[in-house]
């Protein structure tokens, strides 16, 4: 099920609280720009109902300004 | 969204994802970094040596740290010292090192026999070709045997190439891909300059107040300048402009995003003129000074006809007539014609008038490959020097190249069929001085040249070419209409060689098949597109029997009985061959910086003199070549340039009621050309798989066609059934039609028009009419 990638935008100053809100969801992998205020985030959840779950958890995330979607990929969960 | 064709490797399709993002990113972002990620991946405590080469893909020529281990070249890094890139690295040069360790890589001579492809020594292949070579020209003449080469050739693979079939056998049948997307660029210089390639350079980039794109989908194909602009944007008050056909990410980056009818950019140009004369915006005391004013022909033609001759007369004409011809360009006329607003026309102009603005234009294959291709490189020259906006720090027309050494190898060595390293084979003094240096006679040395590309594998369908060495090129990929081609190629009494590192379409047509070493894998230079001359070492071994281009043709000419003149060292030839090639350059207009000083550096800019890059030609405050104060374009024996009347006239072939669309075609940021070396690289192959047709969202609403439906699109040359894209990567405009040619399991090229430019010979492959249908 769904793999994808976002450019996480954090509002200012709150880049560290945004790694460390992001890194504490099971599905979130996040890995921030060394000398940018910007976070990738690629999300990898099961199902939709999974999916639309995370969906909701992200939008609560105040240090977050604005998720920009990458990519998107629907691959079985298998391996 | 996109549904991967992977079904077991789901950490890999992660790091897809993780790729893209960082890719948007860097676009986004210049200069960002992401040190964790960037070393994952990277063998732990190993020994990595770090060593510079210039990318070996598109043509910005990005410096590159290649970190070898165990003699296998395992990661690559932006060069921070480059001033091409300052560290910056795209998509593709990331992983360009895996690009030579592909599963179906060649590494041994094949011969056909009998219908199958054999395994031979490397002496058994050269041997063949030599002796092939030989006797094609005993039994049918010297220009019955031919080369075709490449913008990726290195300098000294080109120079050993014209070398042996200009100067040693005396045919002119040398060509190089590059006819097909930079010889619009190459006339449009000549015509305006007198002398090749851009008078500026990548710093522009940081002076300048605004960028017009022509045609010019610089985020996908020039990712890293792309990022350089944005980035200025981030720290300046700067405005890009994309001025374009269909929608890109370029446009969505931009300030202002113009499209306009295919064609019409010949118009939209003469407009901007005609504003800019309107609004007394001409920089009077520059033109007076330093420009000429003159037309030449019209109604050229397109070039569809075999043995197709123009020879253009040019006139002299008076700032007058010039103003009077404009007078058909005004923003009204002009607008209706383009479908640009007119108050978008005078935005574009007004920036082009401000004496207070810098303004750089950038194009490279719409206004290349377009069979007014030459007039459009002169009219986005009229436009600058119009506003004597030229040879200055921000004030730049500058043409882009696609092929990491376009220019400095089939320019400036010249494997062209009328070049010589210096000048050109109708001018006696030049061949007089390449046979003095070649050490052959100056009688080989035909005067006239023979075919272009197009017209060259037009001689092989006819049979006048018997013999044809295509070396690093895909032209059974790359060859308009090219079914034609293709089967001229297989035809009997033809023989084929092809050196290349993977099998391709065209190592399918050939009678010997020749491994080649690839980019690190051997010594060589390559010279980018602001005429910087890059060198790189050989790094690691190339497998197999794999052998460099240059030492595959020196090994033939040596068995073709030219010792004398071929009589490099193995373990020096490079050396030998770039000190021998400098000295046709000798001089302050074009002279090359010596190998040890792009041993040292991150190349160097020509013309170099006195130990110095020289960044802006023709202005006497950076250029020494100059002879007097301010400017002198010196290509021109009265030191100015030329403005030049160019019409707006229709393409060769126009939507009518049996083909009611316009085909486009051209490139992804994930491939490079062909596909042959970045399909093989798997997250760039995974990520764009396959090509497929863009629609115009109401086209295809209209025609009920979503995403992934199949689609027939047909030409009067073919048909061909891809998957639609809608509404994704690139948005055409209403009924046209946008095809990448990457793919060859879906060779768009079928279909498309060999009509080419009458004066550079560059084929358009922007423009045919199309039928589509869902299938």
């Amino acid at each position: 099920m769904p793999i994808k990638s976002y450019l996480a935008h954090p509002h200012k100053d709150k880049k560290d609280e945004l790694f460390k809100a992001l890194s504490s969801i099971e599905q979130c992998e996040v890995i921030p720009a060394e000398n940018k205020d910007l976070l990738i985030l690629i999300t990898d959840t099961q199902n939709n109902f999974e999916e639309d779950t995370l969906k909701e958890k992200l939008e609560t995330i105040t240090s977050l300004k604005l998720l920009a979607m990458v990519s998107g990929f629907n691959t079985p969960k298998n391996t | 969204m996109y549904t991967s064709v992977l079904t077991d490797r789901r950490s890999f399709i992660k790091r897809m994802a993780l790729l893209s993002a960082m890719t948007a990113a860097a676009t986004m972002f210049p200069g960002i970094l992401f040190a964790e990620e960037q070393e994952r991946g990277l063998p732990k405590n190993g020994n990595l040596d770090w060593k510079k080469a210039p990318c070996r893909f598109c043509g910005v020529g990005c410096g590159v740290l290649v970190g070898i281990e165990n003699g296998k070249a395992v990661a690559v890094k932006g060069d921070p010292k480059s001033e091409v890139n300052k560290g910056l690295c795209c998509v593709k040069g990331y992983h360009s090192v895996i690009a030579m360790y592909g599963k179906d890589r060649l590494t041994k001579p094949l011969i056909k026999k009998n219908g199958k492809y054999v395994e031979t020594s490397m002496k058994e292949a050269l041997d063949l070709i030599a002796s092939k070579m030989k006797e094609t020209i005993k039994d049918y003449g010297k220009d019955a045997v031919s080369i075709y080469g490449s913008g990726q050739w290195t300098i000294p693979d080109g120079y050993v190439a014209s070398k042996l079939f200009k100067g040693c056998i005396g045919t002119n049948n040398v060509e190089a891909n590059a006819r097909l997307c930079m010889a619009s660029a190459v006339t449009g210089f000549m015509t305006s300059f007198g002398m090749d390639e851009p008078m500026g350079c990548y710093e522009d980039i940081d002076y300048a107040d605004v960028f017009v794109l022509w045609g010019n989908n610089m985020a996908e194909m020039h990712p890293v300048l792309f990022s350089r602009m944005l980035d200025q944007r981030s720290k300046r008050n700067i405005k890009i402009i994309d001025l374009a056909t269909r929608t890109t990410r370029t446009s969505k980056a931009s300030d202002r995003s113009i499209i306009f009818e295919p064609q019409t950019d010949l118009a939209i140009a003469n407009a901007i003129c005609y504003e800019i004369i309107k609004n007394g915006w001409v920089n009077k005391s520059f033109v007076e000074k330093h420009c000429n004013f003159s037309k030449g022909l019209t109604n050229i033609g397109y070039g569809l006809e075999d043995k197709f001759k123009f020879k253009d007369k040019p006139e002299k004409i008076t700032f007058e007539e010039y103003k009077k011809f404009l007078e058909d360009y005004t923003p009204e006329k002009v607008s209706k014609l383009s479908g640009v607003s007119v108050r978008d026309i005078k935005y574009m102009a007004s920036y082009y008038g401000d004496p207070n603005k810098k303004v750089m234009s950038l194009w490279c294959m719409g206004v290349n490959q377009h069979t007014r291709g030459t007039w459009m490189n002169n009219l986005v020259y009229n436009i600058h020097l119009l506003t004597g906006k030229i040879s200055e720090p921000g004030n730049s027309p500058f043409s882009l190249t696609g092929q990491p050494s376009a220019c400095g190898t089939v320019r400036e060595v010249g494997t062209l069929t009328h070049k010589l390293p210096k000048g050109v084979v109708m001018n006696k003094k030049h061949r007089e001085i390449a046979a003095k240096i070649w050490d052959v006679p100056v009688e080989n040395i035909s005067p006239k040249p023979t075919y272009h590309t197009v017209e060259m594998f037009r001689a092989l369908d006819r049979g006048d070419i018997k013999f044809m060495w295509i070396q690093v090129t895909n032209p059974m990929v790359t060859m308009p209409k090219l079914k034609r081609y293709r089967d001229a190629a297989k035809k009997e009494g033809r023989f084929i060689v092809v050196s290349d590192i993977y099998p391709t379409p065209t190592t399918d047509i050939a009678d010997v098949i020749l491994p080649s070493a690839m980019w690190i894998e051997r010594e060589g230079m390559y010279g980018n597109s602001e005429r910087r001359t890059q060198y790189f070492e050989q790094m690691v071994e190339p497998p197999g029997e794999s052998m460099s281009d240059t030492w595959q043709l020196i090994e033939v000419a040596k068995r073709m009985g030219y010792e004398k003149q071929f009589y490099y060292k193995e373990e020096t030839h490079i050396e030998e061959i770039y000190n021998e090639y400098i000295q046709f350059h000798k001089g302050k207009k074009h002279g090359m910086a010596p190998l040890e000083v792009l041993k040292e550096e991150s190349g160097a800019i020509w013309p170099y003199v006195d130990g110095k890059s020289t960044q802006w030609r023709f202005n006497s405050k950076y250029d020494p070549a100059t002879t007097k104060e301010g400017f002198d374009f010196y290509g021109k024996p009265d030191g100015r340039a030329v403005i030049w009347q160019r019409p707006y006239e229709p393409a060769a072939e126009v939507p009518d009621s049996d083909y009611p669309y316009w085909l486009n075609t051209g490139r992804v940021i994930e491939h490079w050309h062909t596909g042959s070396m970045t399909r093989r690289i798997p997250v760039l192959h995974k990520a764009m798989p396959y090509a497929y047709v863009e629609l115009n969202p109401e086209d295809a609403k209209r025609m009920r066609i979503k995403t992934g439906d199949k689609v027939k699109l047909t030409t009067r040359r073919g048909e061909i059934i891809m998957p639609a894209s809608v509404n994704e990567r690139g948005i055409p405009a209403p009924m046209q039609v946008f095809v990448p040619f990457f793919d060859e399991n879906m060779l768009i090229n079928d279909i498309t028009l060999d009509s080419f430019c009458p004066i550079s010979k560059e084929p358009d492959y922007k423009k045919c009419a199309v039928k589509v249908e869902k299938v």
